[in-house]
C-alpha cells in the first residue's frame, strides 16, 4: 500500500516518507495544519490533503528560560493555555483567522501560525511571529528532514532557515517542530479610547503615540461601520468611529504611562479609559477579527507605511465602498469591500503600488481567488528569486503548489 | 583611522597597517588555493574596474591592499586582488557584473571589525568596501524608520536620529566602528538585544544587488516584506548572498531614562541562578550583562567603573523607564537579586556612574587585550546550563594550561569566553584554539549554538558539522547557490570547504 493513503503522519519520520514518495510520483499536496486558514491563497489543484495535525505534543518548556518547543500539530490553543498557567504568552499575538473564515475558534495550530507569520496587534511595538521563531525542523520537497537555529535566544550559526521559512505557507518545507521566544504577561494593561475621530486624526494620534516613549503595545482605529459590530457594547454602542491604544506593564507604570499619554494626545478630543478587564475583552475580540465578520464583501490585508494607511483607504474609496480597520499604528489596514468579481483587485493593487506597501486577498469566494493575484505580486527580480527557491526546497512542486504564486 | 578594536594584544601585533611581520603561528584553517587565471590576470582587471567607478575608487597598489588584508580576525591575512571603495549602488552592480561576467571572486566589507573573518579576503578577489556609502537618505519619526546607506556606522545611525529623541537598537560592542552593512551581514546583537532584538528584528526594507549586477529591493518602511522572507535568509549570510547597499530600519524612541545596577557574588553559578530569578519574575531588564573575576579586575583597572574587584562574578542590569519607574523595577530586582547572598549591590547614582558602567564592559575585549592576547569566542548556551557550563570551560582551559576570562551577555545566554595566550608562543597559540573548539562543541552538546552573535565566517567553519547534519548543511548551500549560482560571494566561509557539491545541483 501506498504511503500516501495515509494522510496524517503521526511523526516527521513518516510524514518524510509521505513527501519523498509524493516527490518520487510527482504527486501535489495540499499540506494543512489545523485548516483555520485552509481558505486562505489560491486555489490549488492537489491530489490529496496531508495533515501536521497528528504530529502534536510540546516537547520543552522552560519558563524561566523563556522558550517553548512544540509539534508543529499542537494547538494554538493547548500552548497559550501551558503558557498562561506560568503566567507567560506569545507577545506576538497570533491573529485568529479560523473565526473570520467561517471556522471555530482554537483550531490553528502553532506550525500554521509560524508557516503564515499572521501576528496580531502586538506586533507593532514587539515583533512578528517569524521575530519571536527561534529553531525549526522541517521536511522539504524531496522528504529530507532538516534543522535550523536552535533553542537559544541569539543564534547566527549558519543562514537563517527560520525566517526563511516564516510565511512560507508550507510551499518551501513543512514544520515538524518549532521552538520559540515567550515572554511574561504584563501584570496589567489599560486601554485609552478617543471617539468619532477621522482616519487621518486617528492615525497621526496613533503615530505620536508610538513615538513617545510609553512603549504603547497596541495602536488601532475602527471606522464607526465596524466599530458597531464590536461585542462590547459599551464601545459599539456609540456610534462613532474607534481609536484604541493598549499600555501594559505594571499596574503603577500602566497608571503613569496612560496619564501621560493622555496629557500627550489631549488635544484629539476627551480621552476614554478601559479598565484591565474590559481591555481584555476588546483586544481578545480584535484579535479574533471579529469586527470583520458578518460582513458579506471580501477582505484585504494591507501593509504600509503607518502614515501611509489612511491615504490608501482613501484612495481606495474613490474606487469602491469599503470599511477600515487600522491596526498596527495605521501600517496594517484590513478593508472589508462590495464583492465584485475581482474584489476591486486592480484597483487596491494600484492604490497600494502607488503608496507603497503590499496586500494580501484574505478573505473571498473561490472563484475570485483563482481569478485574481490573492498574494501581492512580486517584481521581476524578486518571482525569479522565490521560483528558484522554491525549487530549491521543492524540486518537484508537490508542496501546496500555486498556493501563493501561479506556477510555483 | 584603525579599525580593529578587538583581538589585538600585549604582543603588539595590534593594527591593520602594521605591515612588518606576517602573523607569526601557522594558523590550520585551509583556505582555498588562489585562482592562478585571475592573479595573473590581475593588472588588467585593476585597470577594467576603475572605468567602474569614480576615480579614486579602486586600490590597486600593494600597499594600499595590505591594508585590507585582515579584519579583527587578524591571525587570518590575505592580501586581496583589489579594493573597491564604491560610492553608489550603481557602482557595486558595474562592479558585480563584471566579477560575475570574469569569474572573479568578491569579498564585501564594511569596517573590517568581523571576529570571525568575515571580512577576511582572498589573493584572487576583489574587496569591495562600503565605507564610503554612508549617507542618510531619509528619517520618518512618523513612521519610525531611517533609510540609511549601509557604509553608515552603527552608532552614526543612532546619532542620526538623537535630535528627535531616537534611536537604532542594535548595540554591538563595536559600534563606534562597524558599519550597519556589517551588522546586516552578520546579523549583529549587542548588549541591549535582550529588550530591542537584533539586526533582523530591526530591518525593514533592503536593497540589494545580487552577483550578476541586478538591484533587487526587498521591503520597504511597512511591516512584514511580501511574499517569501527574503530579507530573513539575507541578514546573518555573511555577504554570501549579494551586496546589500541601503536599508530601511526600525528606529525607536528612547526611554525617558536608563540606568544600571550592579550586583557581586561569590560565584558564577550563583549569579546564573539570580538572572534565571529575574527572568522568572516576569521582568525583562534591557540588558543582563555578566563578568567574571578576571574579566571584572581587568576591565575595572581600564574603566575605573566601580566594579567590585573581590567579587567572583558581577552582573551589569539595566532598566528603563521614568526616574520612579526605574527605581521600582531595580528596587524588585534587588529584593529578587537579595534571596542569593548578593557581595555587593550598588545602584548607579549618576549618569557619568552609568556612562564608566557601559564604559568598562563595551571597552572589555580591548582592556583585556592590553594585557594579553587572546581568543574570543561566541557560543550560546540554555540559562539553564549556565553553571555547568561555566565550570567545564574553566576546566577546559586549565587542561590546556590556559586562563580564561568569561564576559556575557546573561539574559540570552550568549557566551564570550576569552582564551588569555600569547600570541609569539606558537605551541600556545595552537592550544588556545584547541580550547576555542572544544567550548564551542561544549556550547552544542549543552543545547547550544557555535555563535550567537559574531558569525561563523572562516574561524568556526569547520566546526559546523558540530551542529548541524549534511542535510541541513546542503538545506544552506542550496540557498546560496539561488542568489550565487557561480559561489563568487565570499565563497570561503561559512561552509566546510568539502561537501559542498550537494549545493551545486539547486540553481
Amino acid at each position: 500500500m501506498s504511503v500516501l493513503s495515509n494522510m496524517r503522519p503521526v511523526d516527521e519520520r513518516e510524514f518524510a516518507r509521505v513527501l519523498a514518495e509524493a516527490a518520487a510520483t510527482g504527486t501535489p499536496l495540499e499540506i494543512s495544519g489545523g485548516g483555520s486558514k485552509q481558505s486562505i491563497g489560491r486555489p490549488m489543484q492537489t491530489s490529496a490533503t496531508v495533515s501536521a495535525k497528528a504530529m502534536r505534543g510540546i516537547t520543552l518548556y522552560e519558563p524561566s528560560e523563556m522558550v517553548m518547543s512544540a509539534r508543529a500539530g499542537t494547538s494554538l490553543s493547548q500552548i497559550e493555555s501551558d503558557l498562561a498557567d506560568h503566567g507567560q504568552m506569545l507577545a506576538f499575538e497570533p491573529a485568529e483567522l479560523g473565526p473570520l473564515m467561517g471556522g471555530e475558534p482554537g483550531q490553528a495550530t502553532i506550525g500554521g501560525v509560524f508557516a503564515t507569520n499572521f501576528s496580531g496587534a502586538r506586533r507593532v511595538s514587539i515583533g512578528a511571529a517569524r521575530d519571536h521563531l527561534l529553531g525549526v525542523r522541517a521536511i522539504n520537497g524531496r522528504g529530507e528532514i532538516f534543522k535550523s537555529g536552535g533553542r537559544v535566544m541569539k543564534n547566527v550559526t549558519g543562514y537563517d532557515l527560520c525566517r526563511g521559512l516564516s510565511g512560507s505557507w508550507g510551499t518551501l518545507a513543512v514544520l515538524s517542530e518549532v521552538t520559540f521566544k515567550v515572554l511574561p504577561m504584563p501584570e496589567d494593561t489599560a486601554t485609552l479610547v478617543l471617539l468619532g475621530l477621522p482616519d487621518e486624526f486617528a492615525v497621526e494620534a496613533l503615530c505620536s503615540a508610538m513615538s513617545s516613549p510609553f512603549e504603547v503595545s497596541g495602536a488601532v482605529h475602527l471606522q464607526a461601520a465596524l466599530a458597531a459590530r464590536l461585542e462590547h457594547a459599551g464601545l459599539s454602542s456609540q456610534g462613532k468611529a474607534v481609536t484604541a491604544l493598549r499600555v501594559e506593564n505594571f499596574t503603577k507604570s500602566v497608571r503613569y504611562r496612560t496619564d501621560r499619554i493622555k496629557n500627550l494626545l489631549k488635544a484629539y478630543g476627551d480621552i476614554h479609559e478601559l479598565d484591565r478587564d474590559n481591555s481584555l475583552l476588546v483586544w481578545g475580540e480584535l484579535r479574533r477579527l471579529s469586527v470583520l465578520r458578518g460582513g458579506e464583501g471580501p477582505v484585504w490585508r494591507i501593509s504600509t507605511a503607518p502614515a501611509a494607511g489612511p491615504k490608501v483607504v482613501a484612495a481606495i474609496s474613490a474606487y469602491m465602498d469599503c470599511r477600515a480597520f487600522y491596526d498596527w499604528s495605521g501600517g496594517l489596514v484590513w478593508i472589508e469591500v462590495l464583492a465584485t468579481t475581482d474584489a476591486g483587485a486592480a484597483d487596491v493593487r494600484r492604490v497600494i503600488a502607488t503608496h507603497g506597501g503590499h496586500t494580501t486577498l484574505i478573505h473571498a469566494a473561490p472563484e475570485v481567488r483563482a481569478a485574481v493575484e490573492v498574494f501581492q505580486p512580486l517584481e521581476p527580480g524578486l518571482e525569479r528569486l522565490s521560483r528558484k527557491l522554491k525549487a530549491a526546497f521543492d524540486p518537484a512542486g508537490i508542496l501546496n503548489p500555486g498556493r501563493m504564486y501561479p506556477g510555483f | 583611522m584603525r579599525f580593529v578594536i578587538y583581538h589585538v594584544g600585549a604582543s603588539g601585533r595590534e593594527s591593520a597597517d602594521d605591515t612588518q611581520t606576517p602573523w607569526g603561528p601557522t594558523m590550520p584553517l585551509a583556505l582555498p588555493e588562489p585562482d592562478q587565471v585571475v592573479m595573473r590576470q590581475r593588472e588588467a582587471i585593476v585597470e577594467d574596474l576603475r572605468r567602474l567607478v569614480a576615480p579614486g575608487g579602486i586600490i590597486g597598489d600593494e600597499e594600499g591592499r595590505r591594508a585590507y588584508e585582515t579584519d579583527a580576525l587578524t591571525a587570518y591575512r590575505r592580501v586581496p586582488l583589489a579594493v573597491a571603495l564604491p560610492t553608489s549602488t550603481e557602482e557595486v552592480s558595474r562592479l558585480l557584473r563584471y566579477c560575475h561576467a570574469n569569474d572573479i571572486k568578491v569579498v564585501a566589507r564594511g569596517a573590517g571589525t568581523s571576529l570571525s573573518g568575515g571580512a577576511l579576503p582572498a589573493e584572487d578577489a576583489l574587496v569591495i568596501a562600503v565605507s564610503r556609502m554612508t549617507r542618510v537618505l531619509g528619517i520618518d519619526t512618523m513612521n519610525r524608520t531611517a533609510t540609511v546607506e549601509v557604509g553608515i556606522t552603527n552608532l552614526g545611525i543612532s546619532e542620526a536620529v538623537k535630535a528627535q529623541g531616537f534611536f537604532y537598537a542594535p548595540d554591538p560592542s563595536s559600534q563606534l566602528a562597524c558599519t550597519l552593512a556589517g551588522n546586516i551581514g552578520m546579523n549583529s546583537g549587542g548588549a541591549h538585544c535582550l529588550k530591542y532584538g537584533v539586526t533582523t528584528n530591526n530591518v525593514l526594507g533592503l536593497k540589494l544587488v545580487l552577483m550578476d549586477g541586478e538591484v533587487i529591493d526587498i521591503g520597504g518602511r511597512h511591516l512584514d516584506a511580501a511574499g517569501y522572507d527574503l530579507m530573513g535568509l539575507i541578514v546573518g549570510s555573511e555577504g554570501q548572498l549579494g551586496i546589500v547597499t541601503e536599508a530601511t530600519v526600525r528606529i525607536l524612541r528612547a526611554p525617558e531614562g536608563a540606568r544600571p545596577m550592579l550586583i557581586g557574588f561569590n560565584s558564577s553559578e550563583t549569579a546564573g541562578r539570580c538572572v534565571s530569578a529575574i527572568i522568572g519574575a516576569g521582568i525583562i531588564p534591557v540588558a543582563i550583562e555578566f563578568m567574571d573575576k578576571p574579566a571584572i579586575q581587568v576591565c575595572e583597572a581600564f574603566a575605573k567603573a566601580g566594579y567590585p574587584t573581590d567579587a567572583e562574578a558581577l552582573l551589569i542590569i539595566e532598566v528603563e523607564g521614568s526616574t520612579e519607574e526605574i527605581a521600582d523595577l531595580l528596587n524588585v530586582i534587588g529584593g529578587i537579586a537579595g534571596r542569593f547572598a548578593p557581595s555587593v549591590l550598588r545602584i548607579s547614582q549618576s549618569a557619568e556612574q552609568s556612562a564608566a558602567i557601559w564604559k568598562g564592559r563595551k571597552s572589555a575585549f580591548g582592556a583585556i587585550g592590553r594585557i594579553s592576547d587572546y581568543y574570543c569566542m561566541d557560543g550560546t548556551i540554555p540559562l539553564g546550563k549556565l553553571g555547568a557550563v561555566l565550570v567545564a570551560i574553566s576546566q577546559i582551559c586549565d587542561k590546556h594550561g590556559l586562563k580564561v576570562a568569561n564576559i556575557f551577555h546573561a539574559g540570552d545566554g550568549n557566551l564570550h569566553p576569552l582564551i588569555l595566550y600569547d600570541a609569539n608562543d606558537e605551541a600556545e597559540a595552537e592550544r588556545a584554539e584547541k580550547a576555542g573548539e572544544e567550548i564551542l562543541e561544549l556550547c552544542v552538546t549543552s543545547g547550544g549554538c557555535l555563535t550567537g552573535e559574531h558569525g561563523v565566517g572562516i574561524e568556526k567553519r569547520d566546526l559546523m558539522r558540530v551542529q548541524f547534519t549534511e542535510t541541513d548543511l546542503a538545506a544552506q548551500m542550496r540557498i546560496k547557490t539561488v542568489f550565487d549560482p557561480k559561489w563568487l560571494l565570499n565563497p570561503a566561509k561559512v561552509f566546510p570547504l568539502d561537501g559542498r557539491e550537494t549545493a551545486l545541483e539547486a540553481a
